[in-house]
């Protein structure tokens, strides 16, 4: 059997394996491709905190995922209309710059997951997830009803946001970008599960009532998580906007959510690096089956059933022999 | 006084009144033995006492009234427990079981890897893989990872073998003479608990009916509300 460290380089070695030779052959659409696989897999990283360590099913991650995009959308809008963006008591210029909106799909996205969380957390269970699932629907039709950003139709953005030294509209350049914050988010996410915050949060999806004898509140304790998880989907949402040129309501789907919770289920629910593993898979899947039939979801269905009874700990469990954690 | 003091102590199971008036007392350093049979509310007690359940007379712990406090502050104020069927987080290992737990203190891994030797063999071996001596002396090592100043042991040598419960006694009779701990034990065995204890407190139906040196608990009295 493999040690979970050794899939860990070897899945993101083949990662830019994958766009070196796309580099080599001049293949940008694969590099685009591989760009979108590190763009899900960081939102889906983000949902591994809240998912894999706290034990929580949010059906409403898309909230985040959306947020962040509207973010970029909203901001990017602004700054190529030279209008100014009204907050009410004040006015503020939109910007094209990338770590910018990042700041603010971060602080938007975290902000959103505080409320959230402090409404949702109070319930667990088929509750939790219904309420996060409410909050989905809420934000989503919100974005449809709000005409002053395209409503349903969606937003489009007529420039790629620039990143100071980088020419973003280059694939590879915007591709190391999202790789390296891929690996920023893997590597906030392997210490913060190793930290004495990450256990606490571990133990409590274990055992809720018995963490609160060793003087911690699972409430806290999920909070904490769940704003991190949130702020690094939505990180996420104003990558996956970047790279499309486009937000619209969409971003915000149950469909979404639903998505995310399959890319980890299929690398492995817990699994530092199962996240990275599920959205490379499902892009492959999307391309590759996508342009044989319609219908290619019916595979990944397939897939899927076959990895929840036969593979509990997903594709990494398969590899490492053992079983995840159980959620 | 600084230690823990129950008077009249009651609590409730939903609609079910399961204590009716307990009284006891545990000062600092002393060891306690709360005895009674099955059913006659002691793991009740330390429920109350943790505040997992409703309950209602005085209760108060270093002058704090532990009513006021959610389970978690308790906890924190330097009450700690090792419940009744262990309940160690399964999937985490040894190591992480107990840095989860730990709080600011004199007991760091190393010391609870030096009481509990076992421990220190198999610190990332996964909770779940221990036997049940391992588990129990686990959870003993995460009550004390939070550092507490009254640590109650419910049931802590329940279903172990022989060898493993001479452990387990050797450890908290290494407890009591090398430390200030307060400690509150609940078990089975008599003849440990006499050996161990200071004191002892019986409960009879959720009441106080006995309470008094370990020495002057006669076997009248242990024949009437122990059964032994």
């Amino acid at each position: 059997m493999i040690g979970e460290r050794s899939i860990t380089l070897v899945v993101l070695g083949l990662l830019l394996a994958v766009v070196a030779w796309a580099l080599v052959v001049d293949e940008p659409f694969t590099i685009t491709l591989a760009t979108r696989a590190a763009i899900l897999a960081l939102a889906a990283v983000g949902l591994n905190i809240a998912l894999g360590i706290g034990g929580m099913v949010s059906l409403g991650h898309a909230v985040f995922f959306g947020l962040g995009g509207y973010a970029m959308g909203i901001l990017a809008y602004h700054a190529q209309s030279f209008s100014a963006l009204d907050l009410g008591l004040v006015s503020v210029a939109g910007t094209k710059s990338m770590p910018v909106i990042w700041l603010v799909a971060l602080g938007v996205s975290a902000l959103a997951a505080l409320l959230i969380g402090l409404l949702s957390l109070r319930t667990s269970g088929v509750y939790f997830i219904m309420i996060t699932l409410a909050f989905g629907q809420m934000f989503y039709y919100f974005a449809i009803s709000w005409s002053a950003y395209g409503g349903e139709d969606g937003l489009s953005i007529y420039v790629r946001n620039g990143f100071p030294g980088l020419n973003t509209l280059v694939p590879i350049q915007f591709f190391g970008i999202c790789f390296a914050l891929l690996c920023a988010a893997l590597f906030l996410n392997a210490r913060l599960r190793a930290s004495p915050f990450g256990l606490a949060l571990n133990a409590a999806r274990q055992v809720p009532a018995r963490i609160e004898t060793v003087g911690l509140t699972p409430f806290r304790l999920k909070l904490v998580a769940f704003v991190i998880s949130g702020a690094i989907t939505g990180l996420a949402g104003a990558l996956f906007a970047d790279l499309n040129r486009f937000v619209s309501p969409t971003m915000f789907s149950w469909q979404l959510s639903g998505e995310l919770i399959v890319l980890i289920v299929i690398g492995g629910v817990g699994r530092l690096i199962g996240p990275v593993i599920g959205a490379c898979l499902f892009v492959a899947l999307e391309h590759w089956l996508g342009g044989l039939t319609e219908f290619w979801h019916v595979y990944l269905g397939a897939i899927l059933l076959g990895i929840v009874l036969f593979a509990r700990g997903g594709i990494v469990g398969l590899l490492t022999g053992r079983e995840g954690p159980h959620v | 006084m600084s230690g823990l003091h129950l008077k009249d102590l009651t609590a409730t199971y939903g609609a079910s009144q399961a204590l009716f008036g307990v009284d006891l007392d545990i000062a600092e350093g002393e060891v306690v033995a709360l005895m009674g049979r099955n059913g006659m509310g002691k793991t009740t007690t330390v429920k109350a006492i943790c505040r997992m359940i409703p309950s209602g007379g005085t209760l108060t712990f270093a002058e704090a009234d532990l009513h006021a406090l959610p389970s978690h502050r308790v906890a924190r104020l330097g009450i700690g427990l090792v419940p009744e069927g262990r309940r160690c987080f399964r999937d985490l290992t040894v190591e992480e079981n107990l840095v989860a737990a730990a709080r600011p203190g004199d007991w760091t891994r190393d010391r609870v890897t030096a009481m509990f030797p076992r421990l220190g063999e198999r610190l990332t071996q996964r909770a779940a893989s221990l036997s049940g001596g391992e588990q129990q002396m686990l959870a003993i090592g995460r009550a004390l990872m939070t550092n507490p100043r009254l640590l109650i042991l419910d049931e802590a040598t329940e279903g172990l073998a022989p060898i493993v419960r001479q452990e387990i006694w050797s450890a908290i009779r290494s407890l009591k003479d090398k430390t200030r701990l307060s400690i509150l034990l609940i078990d089975k065995s008599i003849r440990e608990l006499a050996s161990v204890s200071d004191r002892a407190v019986i409960l009879e139906r959720g009441r106080t009916v006995w309470s008094g040196a370990m020495a002057d608990l006669g076997t009248d009295i242990s024949e009437r509300y122990v059964g032994v």
